[in-house]
């Protein structure tokens, strides 16, 4: 059984860890997208039209990762974990089948308009299918991101002969958590997007691609990183207090607390050792965890011991929550100077500009860390107080499973390299991909009948 | 208003219906998938260009049907999926597959290309052939013996072809000059794979279930059952002569193959679904016995009957503007 659980626990880390790593790109880029194609309204410059050709091309291949990945994560709940659905499912199940029905299908079938359509439909209605893409691919966000923190602060439920049963829809959906979680992440959706598109554009200027398109995509990502950077460090503060009201135990692994501690320090490194139940070569400042979290420097914030045997594992909520706040702090930093020299000295020096590559992927790193801190936060739970891992988990053999991981591991890690290489590799063809004549926009749309090969 | 008692017959009609949907549409650009022919990239590109604004939201449909399934029906969502853990497995990595090279083949260096084509291609396969076998395990009730897997790999060939077919079918629709003719020819092949297919079905399935045989020999209601079998048979040999004549000047009843096989898919799947209703697992699992609670069925059924009609009228706003021949299908 451990063994079958691990194995789950490993499969289903892996699927929705590669899963996410395209939405996370897709929701937020599809608004950059209808940015685009409205600024192209507005001014008819073919610049615009250049930066959205680019985009939208790696926005469909990220679309169709985040797809086809998803659809596996559909089958993951039967599959690895029926306790889940036999207990919660009368919960779970209709918040994802709102899901698939009013985001699923809207963003699927009007992406076929936006890829394909542009000269068979007139440009307005264009612009609308990418509006209803993106408003799709944010509503399919709102409802996973209340299923899953519903998982973390269950409401608006009651439980008959063991089994879940809705007694308040609203309190189910608006669960307390749910709003802090769905801003955090499109704000994460938002950073990575930024740094995407800065990376990417800073490598085709580093190239010597000296078109305006680069350039204008890069400040675009650069400014709106520099407004949205600060916002969500303010976000993640307010969704860790929400934390801290409603699962103590998963804060107190993050700032590894021990002990029940007034004025509590924080701690920028630490090696938590659960053996010990102690931290080893702490690097600390005085009373500050007591003051974010408490707004009071005597402030009390409960320790890991009041939960043993009943809170997460330290280590990997520890350092996940220390490489996303790391990483946050970086992308306000680089944002802030960037925007900054860009709006002195209208350019970035070569090492800047490289440093940007180097961050062209900084989005997911933090986004995975974080989602690593609240869900492994939330162990030995898979519902909150409600339903543990172990309960839930499939009894199938193990040999079953270790082959289906495997294969999967197989198929994910040639992805994500097939992913990475062709992104640059569209960098180095970008000015091909961009190249379009006028007549090929032509507004009006052109009669749908008599199209000939 | 609906009673409690209705909601789970009525969310097995749902989940009928968006497995059809999806059997029919994921069909033809499954099936166009299959008939890759590798030795031509200038009708690769049209046959893949002809189901690009489309695969997507094909896809969704099983989304929605295994969504109906899990939400509605959890307890056989947990026994049916934990039968086909294998066959599922497959099916996943077969979608995978073919969903990205859809995309990669556009992108990559053009020495690549064929390669992905080769991907997508086996993909298709590997994906129809999982379905075909987990459909052959369902009718055999999930038995645990050498004819289940037997059947299983019969089935996994008949719905390989009767996706080929499909697939034949729209190209018919939507091609023209040699890729046309070369449909005709595929849909002619692969008609006659699956007729035989589905005639094989028809027999094993009341010998191998005693509840069906009984079903479809106890009168009066074995003379309307009947007609649908009858109905199937007659398509298909309206089929077969339609591609005999075809094509035709000015390109006319292009269209006809494709309907004749959507009448196919219909008429099967109808007579599977009188075979097994109101069992959602095989003599194991009745949809009353496996179904959620009403509130959670009740809350779904509303967004359902708002949702449900608000997307087939943007699915054929999508079919209207890609109407007709497949052109240079461009991506922008």
């Amino acid at each position: 059984m451990a063994d079958v659980m691990l194995l789950s626990r490993i499969q289903f880390a892996a699927n929705i860890s590669f899963h996410i790593l395209f939405p996370t790109i897709t929701i937020a880029l599809c608004w950059f997208l209808v940015y685009f194609k409205v600024r192209f309204h507005i001014s008819k410059h073919p610049v615009w039209m250049r930066v959205y050709r680019f985009w939208v091309k790696v926005f469909a291949l990220t679309f169709a990762l985040g797809v086809v990945s998803g659809i596996t994560m559909s089958f993951q709940f039967g599959t690895n974990w029926p306790g889940f659905m036999e207990k919660v499912g009368n919960i779970a199940g209709p918040l994802l089948a709102y899901e698939v029905m009013t985001a699923f299908f809207l963003e699927a079938t009007f992406l076929g308009i936006m890829l394909f359509g542009i000269n068979r439909v007139p440009s307005w209605v264009h612009t609308g299918a990418t509006l209803l893409v993106a408003f799709g691919t944010s509503m399919s966000a709102f409802w996973i991101l209340s299923l899953n923190s519903w998982m973390h602060t269950p409401t608006g439920f009651e439980m008959r002969d063991g089994v879940a049963h809705a007694v308040d829809w609203f309190a189910i959906i608006f669960n307390p958590s749910f709003p802090y979680r769905l801003g955090h992440m499109l704000l994460a959706s938002g950073l990575t997007v930024c740094f995407l598109i800065a990376g990417i554009s800073a490598y085709r200027v580093l190239r010597g691609d000296n078109k305006k398109a680069p350039n204008i995509a890069l400040r675009t990502a650069v400014y709106v990183a520099a407004i949205i950077a600060p916002l969500q460090i303010l976000m993640g503060d307010m969704h860790g207090l929400n934390t801290f009201e409603h699962q103590p135990q998963k804060v107190a692994a993050m700032e590894g607390v021990w002990d029940t501690t007034k004025g509590a320090p924080l701690l920028l490194f630490a090696i938590p050792d659960e053996e010990q139940r102690t931290n080893h070569m702490e690097i600390a400042i005085p009373k500050l965890a007591s003051i974010i979290l408490t707004h009071d420097p005597e402030g009390e914030i409960p320790g890991l011991n009041e939960f043993e045997g009943k809170h997460p594992p330290v280590k990997p909520v520890f350092f996940g929550f220390r490489i996303m706040v790391g990483l946050g702090m970086l992308m306000l930093l680089s944002a802030w100077v960037a925007s900054f020299l860009l709006w002195r000295k209208k350019t970035l020096s070569k090492g800047f500009l490289m440093f940007f590559v180097g961050m062209t992927f900084s989005g997911w790193v933090a986004t995975l860390a974080g989602w690593y801190v609240t869900e492994i936060g939330r162990q030995p739970y898979l519902v909150n107080g409600v339903l543990t891992t172990a309960e839930a988990v499939t009894d199938i053999p193990s040999g079953n499973v270790a082959f289906s991981l495997a294969l999967y591991l197989i198929v994910y890690a040639f992805l994500l390299v097939a992913y990475i290489k062709t992104l640059f590799l569209m960098a180095r063809k970008s000015v091909e991909i961009e190249e379009y004549s006028l007549s090929e926009l032509a507004s009006k749309p052109q009669p749908m009948k008599e199209v000939t090969a | 208003m609906i009673l409690d008692s209705q909601l789970p017959t009525i969310f097995a009609v749902l989940m009928a219906f968006s497995v059809l949907l999806y059997a029919m549409l994921d069909g033809y650009d499954l099936g166009v998938g299959l008939l890759l022919p590798m030795e031509n990239e200038g009708q690769r590109d049209k046959m893949i260009a002809s189901i690009g604004p489309f695969w997507d939201a094909n896809e969704t449909w099983l989304v929605l049907a295994v969504g109906l399934l899990l939400v509605a029906f959890p307890s056989a969502h947990n026994v049916i999926l934990r039968e086909l853990y294998l066959p599922t497995a497959f099916l996943l990595i077969g979608l995978i597959l073919r969903g990205v090279s859809f995309d990669f083949r556009a992108k990559v260096i053009a020495e690549h290309k064929a390669r992905w084509d080769r991907l997508f291609k086996l993909g298709s396969l590997v994906a129809t052939a999982s379905q075909g076998y987990m459909l052959g395990l369902f009718v055999m009730g999930f038995e645990h013996s050498f004819t289940a897997v037997l059947f299983g790999l019969l089935s996994a060939i008949g719905v390989t072809m009767a996706y080929a077919l499909i697939g034949a079918c729209w190209l018919i629709m939507k091609a023209e000059g040699e890729l046309q003719l070369r449909a005709i020819k595929w849909a002619r092949i692969t008609g006659v794979v699956s007729f035989v297919g589905i005639l094989a079905v028809c027999i094993t399935n009341p010998i191998i279930n005693v509840f069906v045989l009984e079903r479809w020999t106890n009168p009066p209601l074995a003379y309307i059952f009947a007609t649908v079998p009858a109905l199937c048979f007659a398509f298909f040999v309206i089929g077969h002569a339609t591609l005999k004549r075809l094509p035709l000047k000015d390109d006319a009843g292009c269209w006809l193959p494709f309907v004749l096989c959507v009448c196919i898919f219909t008429t099967s799947f109808i007579g599977l679904a009188l075979s097994f209703y109101p069992w959602v697992v095989p003599q194991q699992l009745t949809i009353f016995e496996a179904a959620s609670a009403p509130e959670s069925l009740r809350i779904m059924l509303y967004g359902a009957l708002v949702v449900i009609p608000i997307i087939f009228a943007y699915t054929l706003f999508a079919y209207r503007v890609f109407w007709g021949k497949v052109g240079d299908l461009r991506y922008y």
